[in-house]
This record gives structure tokens, sequence and C-alpha cells, in this order.
């Protein structure tokens, strides 16, 4: 049976250089333990401020992890990171300027 | 002349381009860098106003970190799902791309559920004090400037304090920045929905026309970056006694 141009392709492969799905999981699960780690930290007393720089460490690697594996910037062109590493040095320029302003670290 | 402008990306489906990329994708990047300064402003903004509410409820009486947690779990998840469905479709299994699709818009929606259902507690919320078996030391701050309601002549004070936009700097901050991280997953999801049933048509998606999935999935995983950082910042550093 010939098929038209309209049909469904359901077994032509596209080569697109990405992990395989036995990668994303992992990625899934790392971040998962680190979620876990974060709750876990959270209740542990004795760390007052100390646990400050370790949840920005722990959110700031699981945000690298997502940007890098799933939203494929690892394995993409560069301007595409760019772009979006300017958004967020420019996000993170804003937030610290508003917070020196209204003397959030006085 | 004008297909000298198309390029053929990594295997990818043929664009329009004059860079050499995709410029729908250039698109897609430079809005996702944008919003990134659209929602940093409102985490920001959250900060500054941190500690500032003149009235209660605070971050500690309302917030449920174990059930945040379950839905941050979540919303994980449903970027694994997600990409699993692109995975899927690039390597031509359809089957497998609608069912991994549908379980990122059930994921997403159950995210949205969570947060409809901690919305509800938060507006909802009322504690009671038991006056006679009091232990100041367990209470929280606002909870305490009900004490002297216990006056020796009842058994229990019974307070309804709803958190709502209008209730403090907190409630206002908070339902902003979250509704709209709230509009972007919903808007998400019936994006994701679309997709799933226009795969259902014949030649809708096809394993060599799959641009419209990718930058859907940017979308996707872009809603659950921005959660990690509301995730740490709102609710960890919001309830976390060292962190004033």
């Amino acid at each position: 049976m010939a098929h038209g141009p309209n049909d469904e392709d359901t077994h032509s492969t596209v080569d697109t250089g990405h992990p395989t799905a036995f990668t994303y999981f992992k990625v899934a699960m790392i971040l998962s333990v680190i979620t876990a780690i974060e709750v876990g930290v959270f209740y542990i007393e004795g760390l007052r401020h100390g646990i400050i720089p370790v949840l920005v460490v722990l959110s700031g690697a699981k945000f690298a992890l997502v940007a890098m594996f799933y939203m494929h910037l690892r394995y993409d062109a560069k301007l595409f990171s760019a772009l979006f590493v300017g958004g967020l040095v420019l996000a993170f320029g804003i937030g610290l300027s508003l917070l020196a302003l209204f003397q959030f670290f006085v | 002349m004008a297909n000298a402008e198309a390029a053929h990306t990594g295997g990818h489906e043929e664009h329009d381009t004059t860079t050499g990329l995709s410029h729908k994708k250039l698109l897609m990047w430079a809005f996702l860098g944008s919003d990134c300064m659209f929602f940093g402003s409102f985490i920001a903004t959250y900060l500054v106003y941190k500690n500032r509410s003149q009235v209660g409820p605070f971050p500690e009486d309302v917030f449920d970190i174990l059930t945040t947690s379950t839905s941050t779990f979540v919303l994980l998840m449903s970027s694994m799902s997600m990409v699993l469905a692109y995975s899927a479709l690039t390597r031509g299994n359809m089957k497998g791309f609608r069912i991994w699709l549908l379980s990122t818009c059930i994921l997403g929606a159950t995210f949205l559920a969570f947060q409809v259902f901690e919305f509800n507690e938060f507006v909802n919320y009322h504690f009671e004090l038991d006056c006679k078996n009091l232990n100041v030391e367990e209470l929280t701050d606002y909870e305490k400037t009900f004490v002297d309601r216990c006056d020796g002549t009842v058994d229990h004070v019974s307070v309804d304090a709803g958190l709502t936009p209008r209730t403090n700097l907190f409630g206002t901050t908070f339902f902003t920045l979250t509704g709209f991280h709230g509009g972007h997953v919903t808007i998400g999801v019936i994006w994701l929905l679309s997709i799933f049933f226009f795969s259902l048509r014949k030649g809708g998606i096809t394993p060599k026309k799959h641009e419209e999935i990718d930058l859907a999935a940017l979308y996707w995983h872009f809603v659950d970056v921005v959660w990690i950082i509301i995730f740490t910042v709102v609710y960890l550093f919001g309830v976390f006694p060292g962190f004033d």
C-alpha cells in the first residue's frame, strides 16, 4: 500500500545528536535526589544561615541540568545559550539592583 | 535564491533562516531570555518585601513544604516525560510520543491541581488555640498575637486568617509570582494538549516535522526551571527561621 505525502511517518528517524532516553531518565533521577536533599537540608536546624549557600548551589545545579540536557543547550548552537544566559544575567542584575535599592543587604 | 536561505540544521526539517539557525527557535530563546527578566523582577520583589508585612499570616503559618515538594517533584517528572516525548518523536516512535506527551499534560495538570489546592488552603487558612493546653513556645509569631484571647473564659480560640493578595505584602507578592507561574503552566498544558490532538491527524506531526514540538518543549522546560528557583527562594527561604 502506497503512502501519500501526508501519511503519518512512523518509521523514519531523525538523528538529532541528542542524548538517549536513558540519559534523560538518569538526569530526572539526579533532579529528584537533589530535590530530596534540599528538603532534607531544610530540616537541619543547626545550619541556620549556612543553608542559604547550600540551597543556592543545589537549585543552581538543578537549573543547569535542565537547561543543558532537557533544553539541549549543551548540544545546540551557542547563540541560543547566549540569548538565554544573556536574559538570565540581566534578570540577576535587575534582582540585585532591586534588592540593593530597597536596602535588602543592610 | 529563496531556497538559498533555507538551511538544513543537524538533520532536522528545513527552516527559513538567514543565520543558519531556525528563526522560530531563535525567537523562542529570545522570549525565554526576556521571561527570565520578567520572573527575576517578581522574585526580587518578593525578597524585597520579605518580612515587611505588618499583619499575618506569614510564610511559616501557611506553607506546607512537604506538599510543595511533592508538586515540585511532579513538575520535574513532567519535564522528563516531555523530553522523552520529543526523543520518541525524533526516533520515529509516534505511539511513544503520544503517550509521553499525554503524560506531560497530566503531570502539568496535576501540578496545577496542587496549586489550586494550595491557594484554596491559604485563602481559607484558620487555626485554633487550645487555651487549656497552650504551649506558647510551639506557636508561630502570628499565632502568639492571639494568645491574649485565652482570657480564662473560653477553652478554644478559633481564628480565621485567610491569606489573599490584599491581606499583606507577603500575600501580594506571593500570589502575583506564583499566579503568573501558574498561568505559564496553564498555557503550556493547553499548548501540549493541542499538539497531542493535532498529532492524531494524519501528517499533523511527523518525525521530520518536529520543530513545533521542540519549541513547546523549550517553553515547558523553562516553566520547570523557573519553578526550581521559586521553590527554593519563596518556599524554602520563606519558611526557614535562619533566613531573616
